[in-house]
C-alpha cells in the first residue's frame, strides 16, 4: 500500500513524451497525429501536464490579443528584423524567420476552432469576434492594435486550443496532475535523454517514463526575484506564478546547451495589478508621462542615441523604453502615469455615443480577458479610466523566451535559410555542434531532447500563437527523429530506487525530523520551500539587479550572489515537504534556483550592459558591440554542479539596416 | 485578489465526478476539506495558499454553484470592491462593483467562442500528412497562413 514518501511506481515506455500542457504542448499534440499516422502509426505519444490542460500554461487566464500575426501584407523577414531589434541585435534570424512563416497557420486554426477574432468592416468600424465577419484565412481584416498584434475576445483561448489538442491526441494519452521534475540521461550515451520522472500531486505515485524523444515545454520562470508585492499580492505576478523555470533547469541538468540566459524581461505594466499596456499605447493611443505630465519618451529621447543602432529604429527596443522611464523615477520625477483620461477624451471627440460605449467596454475587456486582478485594483481604488489616470511601474524581472525575452535553450534551426554551418568563436566544448542546425528542428544539443515556446532561446516575440506553431514544428521533427532511431532502446542511467530517494528527499526530511520541535515550520533540520524561495528572491533582488537596486549590479555584487546561491543550492537538499502540495513547491523551487544561477552566471560572463532598462552592469555600463555582439551560451555539469559559459558568433541572415531608414 | 469559497454555497461537488475547482486550478491551490479538519467545514473546498493565487479566476468561472469569489489583495487594494463573472457557453458576463458605491457598477458581456463547446473536429476535412514532406517547412495542413516570404531578403542564402 502506497503512502506518503513511499509511492507506487508507474513505469511506462513511449516513443515521444510531451512535458507541459501550454500552447507549445497543445500545438505539438495537434500536429503530431497525422505525421505518426503517415509514418506507419506505431509511434506512441503521451502528454504529461502538472495541471489541467484546459487552463494550464501562460494562457490559462485568457488573452485579449494575439501578439504575433504576420498577415499577408508583411514578410517573415520584417518579423525577424523586429525581433532582433527589440532584443538588442542578438537573436537567431533562422528561428525567428521560420516562426514568422509558420505562425499564421496556427492563428487560422484557432479561428476555425471557435476563437472570436475582432474584425474591421468595410467602413473601418471594428467589431468583436462574434459577428461572423469573413475569417482571416479568407481575407477578413483583423483589428490591428500594433504592427504584429490582433485583438481577440480571448477569455476561452486556452480552453479552445486545449479542446483541439485533447481531441486530436485522445484523453487516454494525456496524464494531468503529474509534475515531471527530472530528465534522465541514457545509460549508453550521456548526451542522450532516455527518460523523465515525476510524481502525482494527487496520489502517492511516481511516474517513470522511457522514450526516444521528448518535448520539454514547461514555460518560463517567475518569482526568482523578490516581487514588488510580498504579502497576499505576491501571487499577482505578471507572468504566471506556476512557471517555475522547470524547462531551463531540467534541460540544463540533462546537459543541454543554454543560450542568452542573461536576458530577462522587465515589463512596464499598470502598477500592482500588472494589467497590459499594449492596447492602451497602440489601440487607444495613450501616452505615458512622468509625475509632471511630461512625456518621458520625448523628454529623454536623446538617451536613445547612446545605444546605436538599436535606439534609432522606428520602435526602440523595449528595454530602452524602460531606460528612458527609469531616468524619471531615479531622478525623483515620479510617479509614472498612463494618461488614460486624455486618450479616451480625444477618441470621444470623433466617435458616436454607441462607439464610445463600445470603447469603454473594450478598455475593460482588455483586462478582464487576461488580467482580471487589474480590474479589482481599479474598482478598489475607484478608478474609471476616462476620469482618473493610472500609475505604471516596471516589474520584477522575468525569464522567458516567448515574450519580449530571449533566454532559453540552443536548438537546431531550419536548414534552408542560409544559417551558419560552422562556428567562428573558439572555446566551445568539443562535444557541442558548430553550426545552427544539426538535423532536427527544435532539438537541443542533447539527442532526443526537443523544446519550443519559452524553451527556445535566442529568438523571442513568439507569444501564444508562435509557441503553438513552434510546438507543431517540433512535433514533426520528433516523428522524424523516432523514424530515424527505430531500433534505439532507451535505458536510464539512474535506477528507480535512486530516483525515488532523490525525489522524495523533502518528504523524508520532514518525516524524520518533524517531532524535533513543537512548531512545524521552525526546525533546524529542514527549511520550508516557502522560506527557501524568499532566500532566493532576496539574493537575486539585492545582488543580481532586482528592483531593490534599480536593476543595477557589478562584478563584486555578483561574486557575493555566487557564494550565497552556492549555499542555497546546498540547502535545497534540506527542503521539507509536509504533503504532496509542498513537494510540488519544493521541486518548483529547486528548478528556480538552477534557473537563477544560470541567469547570474551569464550576467557575470557578459561584461557589458546589453539590455539597458532591464539590467545594468555598472562596471561595464555600455553596449559593447566590438566585444559582445555575440551569443553567450553555457552548459551545466550536474555531477560537478558547475556552469561553463562561452561565446558563440552572431550573424545576420536578414538585412537589419532596413530598420533604420 | 485571492479566491475564497462561500461556505453556504459550496457543496463539495458531491454530485459531480470531481471537485471542479480542484480539477482546474493551474497552481494546485484549491483543496476539498473532506473531513473539515483544515477549515472546520467538512466537504467544502478552500484556497490552501492564497498568497500564491494568480487570480486567474479559473476556479471562479468553473464552479457549478458559483460559490467562489475573489477578494482583492488585502496588502494592496482598499476594501469593498468586487469583480465577478458568470461564464456561459458562448459568452461571459462581468459585474464590477467599486469601493465607492455611488459609482454605478459596470456590467459587460463578451463573447468567448463562436462554436459550441466540445464541437471541435480537429482533423475533419483535413488532408493526411505526406511523409515525403516531413523535413520541409510547413505543416500537414495549410489554411492560407503559410508566408513563403521574399527570398531576396535572405542575404546569406
Amino acid at each position: 500500500m502506497a503512502e506518503f514518501g513511499k509511492p507506487d511506481v508507474v513505469e511506462e515506455e513511449v516513443d515521444i513524451l510531451i512535458i507541459g500542457g501550454g500552447m507549445a504542448a497543445c500545438g505539438a499534440a495537434y500536429e503530431i497525429g497525422p505525421w505518426v499516422k503517415a509514418a506507419g502509426g506505431d509511434i506512441k505519444v503521451k502528454v504529461v501536464d502538472k495541471a489541467a490542460m484546459d487552463r494550464s500554461g501562460a494562457v490559462a487566464q485568457g488573452l485579449s490579443a494575439i501578439n504575433t500575426y504576420i498577415g499577408s501584407e508583411q514578410d517573415p523577414a520584417d518579423y525577424a528584423r523586429m525581433v532582433s531589434n527589440d532584443l538588442m541585435g542578438i537573436t537567431r534570424d533562422d528561428l525567428a524567420y521560420d516562426l514568422g512563416r509558420h505562425v499564421d497557420e496556427s492563428v487560422h486554426l484557432f479561428e476555425e476552432w471557435g476563437l472570436p477574432i475582432w474584425k474591421t468592416d468595410e467602413n473601418g468600424e471594428r467589431h468583436d469576434g462574434s459577428k461572423g465577419l469573413t475569417p482571416l484565412k479568407d481575407g477578413g481584416k483583423p483589428v490591428r492594435s500594433g504592427k504584429w498584434q490582433i485583438m481577440i475576445n480571448g477569455e476561452s483561448y486556452k480552453w479552445i486550443v486545449a479542446e483541439a489538442a485533447k481531441k486530436a491526441l485522445g484523453t487516454d494519452r494525456i496524464q494531468e496532475r503529474v509534475f515531471i521534475v527530472k530528465l534522465v540521461n541514457d545509460k549508453n550515451d550521456k548526451n542522450r535523454v532516455a527518460g523523465a520522472v515525476g510524481f502525482s500531486v494527487r496520489e502517492h505515485q511516481l511516474f517513470v517514463y522511457k522514450f526516444k524523444a521528448c518535448l520539454l515545454v514547461a514555460g518560463g520562470c517567475v518569482n526568482i526575484f523578490r516581487p514588488r508585492s510580498v504579502g497576499e499580492g505576491q501571487g499577482r505576478a505578471w507572468y504566471p506564478v506556476w512557471n517555475a523555470g522547470s524547462t531551463y533547469a531540467m534541460a540544463a541538468e540533462a546537459g543541454a546547451e543554454m543560450t542568452m540566459m542573461e536576458n530577462r524581461f522587465v515589463p512596464t505594466r499598470f502598477k500592482d495589478g500588472y494589467g497590459p499596456v499594449g492596447a492602451w499605447f497602440l489601440l487607444f493611443k495613450s501616452q505615458a508621462t512622468n509625475g509632471f505630465g511630461e512625456v518621458y519618451m520625448q523628454r529623454n529621447k536623446e538617451l536613445l542615441n547612446d545605444y546605436p543602432p538599436y535606439g534609432q529604429a522606428a520602435v526602440p527596443a523595449s528595454c530602452l523604453r524602460n531606460h528612458l522611464m527609469l531616468k524619471e523615477m531615479k531622478e525623483g520625477r515620479g510617479p509614472i502615469w498612463m494618461d488614460t483620461v486624455t486618450a479616451l477624451g480625444k477618441l470621444r471627440e470623433t466617435l458616436s455615443p454607441r462607439e464610445v460605449k463600445h470603447l469603454e467596454a473594450e478598455a475593460w475587456e482588455d483586462f478582464l480577458d487576461m488580467c482580471i486582478g487589474q480590474c479589482g485594483i481599479w474598482a478598489g481604488e475607484n478608478i474609471e479610466p476616462e476620469k482618473k489616470n493610472s500609475e505604471l511601474m516596471p516589474t520584477e524581472p522575468y525569464l522567458l523566451g516567448s515574450h519580449s525575452g530571449c533566454c532559453g535553450i540552443w536548438v537546431s534551426g531550419p536548414e534552408d535559410l542560409g544559417a551558419p554551418t560552422e562556428e567562428k568563436e573558439t572555446g566551445i566544448p568539443e562535444h557541442l555542434p558548430s553550426g545552427w542546425n544539426w538535423g532536427y528542428r527544435g532539438m537541443t544539443t542533447v539527442k532526443g531532447l526537443f523544446t519550443a515556446g519559452d524553451g527556445v532561446g535566442a529568438s523571442g516575440h513568439k507569444f501564444s500563437s508562435g509557441s503553438h506553431a513552434e510546438g507543431r514544428m517540433a512535433a514533426k521533427a520528433m516523428v522524424k527523429f523516432v523514424m530515424d532511431n527505430k531500433d534505439l532502446k532507451p535505458e536510464l542511467d539512474t535506477s528507480v530506487e535512486i530516483l525515488i530517494e532523490e525525489i522524495y528527499r523533502p518528504v523524508r526530511n520532514f518525516l524524520e525530523h518533524k517531532d524535533y520541535s513543537t512548531a512545524i515550520d521552525i526546525n533546524p533540520n529542514y527549511i520550508t520551500p516557502r522560506m527557501l524561495q524568499f532566500r532566493l528572491q532576496k539574493i537575486m533582488d539585492e545582488y543580481v539587479a532586482g528592483v531593490a537596486t534599480y536593476y543595477t549590479t557589478n562584478a563584486n555584487m555578483l561574486e557575493l550572489a555566487e557564494q550565497k546561491l552556492e549555499m542555497l543550492k546546498e540547502d535545497s537538499l534540506k527542503m521539507r515537504a509536509k504533503d504532496l502540495h509542498e513537494l510540488l513547491r519544493a521541486w518548483e523551487n529547486y528548478h528556480r534556483i538552477l534557473t537563477a544561477e544560470a541567469h547570474m552566471k551569464h550576467i557575470q560572463f557578459r561584461e557589458e550592459s546589453r539590455y539597458p532598462g532591464f539590467y545594468y552592469r555598472m562596471d561595464h555600463n555600455k553596449v559593447d558591440e566590438e566585444n559582445w555582439h555575440c551569443f553567450v551560451n553555457s552548459i551545466y555539469d550536474k555531477e560537478a554542479k558547475k556552469w561553463t559559459c562561452f561565446k558563440r558568433a552572431h550573424t545576420d541572415l536578414v538585412d537589419k539596416s532596413k530598420l533604420f531608414k | 485578489m485571492p479566491t475564497f469559497v462561500r461556505t453556504e454555497k459550496c457543496d463539495g461537488c458531491k454530485g459531480q465526478d470531481k471537485t471542479a475547482c480542484m480539477y482546474i486550478c493551474p497552481h494546485d491551490l484549491m483543496m476539498l476539506d473532506k473531513d473539515g479538519s483544515k477549515t472546520g467545514h467538512a466537504m467544502k473546498s478552500y484556497n490552501q495558499e492564497p498568497e500564491q493565487c494568480w487570480e486567474c479566476y479559473s476556479c471562479i468561472k468553473i464552479c457549478p454553484q458559483q460559490a467562489i469569489e475573489a477578494r482583492p489583495y488585502a496588502d494592496i487594494v482598499p476594501l469593498g470592491a468586487s469583480v465577478q463573472p458568470l461564464r456561459g457557453t458562448d459568452s461571459i458576463m462581468w459585474t464590477i462593483k467599486f469601493r465607492d458605491d455611488k459609482i454605478k457598477p459596470k456590467r459587460f458581456k463578451f463573447p468567448i467562442r463562436t462554436t459550441p463547446e466540445g464541437s471541435i473536429d480537429p482533423y475533419g476535412g483535413k488532408p493526411e500528412a505526406d511523409i515525403a514532406k516531413i523535413t520541409d517547412p510547413g505543416f500537414f495542413v495549410q489554411v492560407n497562413g503559410y508566408r513563403t516570404g521574399d527570398s531576396s531578403e535572405l542575404i546569406k542564402k
